[in-house]
């Protein structure tokens, strides 16, 4: 009986410890895959893209100095940014975001199909078709979102979709300390 | 009979061949061991059990491009592999660096093949103790003395 106490409770121990990692993966708590950015605390990376919808224009974070503000990287071909869409729509009309989007590795035919279904939830979208600025900006899927200050500094970032948790929790505290939300 | 065996192995080598279709060119053999080297220990992000080498996920395809530009630009291996590191973190490095964040991931094997002996070699020990009759020196004296009594009397 002693004999197999031992491994008994290991083995339960080790059920216990991966089914409450599933469960943090699950309620989106906890991402193995995550990889943590290096941009927090630092001056948003330059870019000039051409903009999505004038190819004439370029799209710049110098743009937005000056204010708090988003950056969100999206691409048709990304299923959770087709989920996360309407409520970037809801947060560029009803609480006066900022939003800048980086059409990442996309068609410009398809995106622009895209917007005209659903909305365009952006001030301005950089075209990046090669991840010219994916890659300075250290994205590795989509959707990512970027929270810039109005120093140009990167102060928030998430990973996957964005909704109203994300959006209380994460970002809108740096929106009502600029003034920018209520 | 081996007839199978060797399309079988002939079809594994083939998943080898198609892993990089891009063909570029290099100013010196220097150039494409650099670039060779880097594509082999830099991970791809997105398929992370893979280096980018050997990923044909679109991300990887972009970080080969521009690893292949930083390298014809004559940056060197370890400017290359900064570049990555400043932006993706030491995630990116299939060979992490020893610090104290990656000191477990490095120590880790050890301690745990330190522990397994010990615990084996203990294992043997007591076994060895358990199986070794515990009988004391004077029943060993009787019972030698009857054998050899017994062999007297067979010899006589």
């Amino acid at each position: 009986m002693t004999r197999a106490i031992v491994p008994l409770a290991a083995f339960l121990a080790l059920a216990g410890l991966f089914w409450y990692v599933l469960g943090l993966m699950n309620q989106g708590e906890y991402n193995p895959r995550d990889v943590p950015t290096q941009l927090i605390g630092r001056s948003a990376p330059a870019f000039a893209l051409p903009d999505l919808l004038d190819p004439n224009k370029t799209v710049s974070p110098t743009d937005m100095a000056g204010k708090v503000w988003l950056l969100n990287v999206w691409g048709t071909w990304c299923p959770e940014c087709w989920k996360e869409h309407d409520y970037l729509i809801h947060l560029a009309r009803r609480e006066g975001v900022p939003i800048v989007g980086i059409n990442w590795r996309d068609e410009a035919a398809e995106a622009k199909a895209m917007l005209t279904r659903l909305g365009n939830p952006f001030l301005h979208i950089a075209f990046d078709p090669n991840s010219n600025a994916a890659i300075d900006w250290g994205v590795y899927g989509a959707p990512e979102t970027f929270l810039i200050d109005a120093d140009g500094v990167v102060r928030e970032k998430h990973t996957g979709a964005v909704n109203r948790s994300v959006w209380e929790e994460k970002f809108k505290p740096y929106f009502v300390a600029a003034g920018q939300a209520t | 009979m081996r007839r199978p065996l060797f399309l079988i192995i002939g079809l594994a080598l083939l998943s080898l061949a198609h892993a990089r279709v891009e063909v570029h060119q290099f100013d010196s053999p220097e150039q494409e061991d650099s670039y060779n080297k880097l594509v082999a220990e830099l991970r791809c992000l997105v398929c992370q059990n893979q280096n980018l080498a050997d990923s044909n996920a679109e991300l990887a395809v972009d970080l080969r491009r521009k690893t292949y530009e930083m390298v014809k630009q004559g940056q060197s291996e370890k400017q290359i592999a900064d570049f990555m590191v400043d932006r993706y973190g030491e995630f990116v490095l299939y060979r992490p660096p020893l610090n104290s964040s990656t000191l477990l991931l490095w120590v880790g094997p050890f301690v745990i093949l330190v522990i397994g002996v010990t615990l084996l070699l203990r294992t043997i020990r007591r076994r060895r103790a358990e199986q070794s009759p515990g009988v004391a020196d004077d029943t060993l004296k009787t019972a030698a003395s009857l054998l050899d009594t017994d062999r007297d009397k067979r010899d006589a």
